[in-house]
């Protein structure tokens, strides 16, 4: 029997495609994933996010524990700064795919000066992380599952900040990206209510944590609030829709345990210099041999669509497999993430095999879809 | 809801209408809504002959790639070339604008056919 999020009878009140994802029953979509993906790159749409975990590190050892279970520094992270990692095993393999935020003191009830981490994980892993976690705590360090006592919503789009900001006691305009901040929202009273200037659309935006049982409140709140600009609920198939376009990983899709950051293209996440962590014996080896694959973003011609799992060829030589896939409804053609042979990632061009048909694709930098600055 | 009593059914969400001795062919609304936004059709060349059952095409949503299979058997004499620019009809139109092949020489051999009723009961 699936979960459900605190805010599933606002769902079903909306009359949303329900689906199972990571345990949970989740909204797949409302009006329609073409819609609700067009509004959030043209104006905004709210998004349960509830099903993500959240983790809670604290105690004298928090600090030194998050930088042996995650591969990023978080040394440099100031109180209610967010990072995006990974956690590796020892042979380098993902974990998980997390965002790290040094808690902000008194926050959440975290006596100050204690410091604390909240690590926020995958739904599908969040089981298997909490147990990996556990087991790689260094000492004075208390991990706290908080997953099933928070709400998470998304407001994400270009005009997500404008709906947000007069609902928010704490500016919300001058939070930076990777920024969060305490504040209520919406006038509603709860023990946890941050907001913080991040997403996974590839828009502006924000995603907001509150009390699992304020958060229909907040739902409620922010619909209203955004009627007047365009504001949408939007399920998981335009988040996933959203997120490949702006060149986002989707773990146990593009990276599980078998494939490690480098190959994954999250090197940059991966901080050798920082000390020994979890897998950084084997992340070291790997960065000096270079990594087994890489990945690559390719164009479909037309509206052909590859799909995760298809095989990716080079000529007659098989090249690897594609990861994600879909189609962009902002370019207006196929795109897809493909873990390929390092050899062949400077080809211009390289063929997925779809369904017996062998479909020319460009070799593109991603992210494929950056949104314009303003 | 648009008049859907010369329209037969099949248990894979097909549609066919029998016009001028030949067949139209295409998916019904509850399919359309089961897929989600179409992007994409894959279709037979014009000529192919086909039976009741066969694979004629795939239909690509934003979720799944799907196949397709006709109704009844026949050859086709025209697949709906408008749907490959606009293949969204399948979604706004599906007994209409989103038709997707038409078919000559039908030959009903073998089909396995629900009325509108029929059809309602199974989705319902």
């Amino acid at each position: 029997m699936a979960r459900r999020t605190p805010l599933w009878d606002r769902h079903v009140a909306l009359g949303a495609r329900m689906v199972e994802f990571g345990g949970y029953e989740m909204p797949l979509q409302y009006s329609g994933i073409r819609d609700e993906h067009l509004a959030v790159r043209g104006r905004a749409g709210v998004f349960d996010i509830s099903h993500m975990g959240e983790v809670l590190l604290t105690g004298a050892g928090a600090e030194a524990s998050v930088q042996r279970l995650v591969a990023n520094d978080v040394a440099r992270l100031t109180p209610g700064s967010a990072l995006y990692g990974v956690m590796c095993t020892e042979a380098g393999g993902i974990v998980d795919d997390v965002i790290v935020y040094r808690r902000l003191q008194g926050e959440g009830g975290s006596p100050p000066p204690e410091d604390g981490f909240l690590v926020v994980v995958n739904a599908a892993t969040r089981e298997k992380d909490v147990a990996w976690m556990r087991a790689h705590l260094l000492a004075d360090t208390e991990l706290t599952d908080i997953s099933d006592r928070i709400a998470l919503i998304a407001v994400q789009g270009p005009g997500a900040v404008d709906i947000v900001a007069p609902l928010c006691e704490a500016e919300v305009r001058d939070l930076r990206p990777f920024r969060s901040t305490g504040a209520r929202v919406a006038g509603i009273d709860a023990y946890t209510s941050v907001v913080s200037r991040t997403g996974y659309t590839g828009e502006d935006g924000v995603e907001i944590y509150i009390d699992a049982d304020r958060g229909g409140e907040l739902w409620d709140a922010l619909l209203d609030a955004g009627r007047d600009r365009g504001l949408v609920p939007a399920g998981l198939g335009a988040r996933d829709t959203l997120r490949l376009e702006a060149g986002l990983r989707l773990y146990g899709q593009d990276m599980d345990e078998s494939v490690d950051p480098y190959s994954a293209g999250l090197g940059w996440t991966v901080k050798l210099a920082k000390g020994d962590f979890c897998g950084s014996d084997a992340l070291r080896r790997i960065a000096e041999q270079g990594p087994p694959r890489t990945t690559v973003g390719l164009s479909l011609e037309g509206r052909s669509i590859a799909r995760h799992g298809h095989p990716v060829r080079d000529g007659d030589r098989e090249a690897g497999e594609v990861t994600s896939g879909g189609y962009s409804f902002t370019l207006g053609h196929g795109i897809a993430t493909a873990l390929v042979d390092p050899g062949v990632a400077g080809s211009d061009h390289l063929d997925v095999d779809i369904r017996g048909t062998m479909t020319a694709a460009a070799v593109v930098p991603l992210p494929f879809y950056k949104r314009p600055r303003s | 809801m648009p008049d859907l009593s010369g329209f037969r059914f099949t248990a894979t969400h097909e549609w066919v209408e029998t016009v001028d001795g030949g067949a139209r062919v295409g998916i019904t609304d509850f399919a359309q809504a089961q897929l989600g936004d179409v992007i994409f059709l894959e279709m037979p060349e014009v000529g192919t002959t086909l039976k009741a059952g066969d694979r004629f095409g795939v239909i690509e949503s934003v979720k799944a790639a799907s196949d397709l299979f006709v109704p009844v058997g026949g050859r086709v004499a025209e697949v709906n070339g408008a749907l490959a620019d606009a293949p969204e009809r399948v979604n706004t139109d599906p007994y209409g604008e989103g038709w997707i092949l038409r078919l000559e020489d039908v030959d009903e051999a073998g089909a396995s056919l629900l009325d509108e009723a029929a059809y309602t009961r199974l989705t319902t």
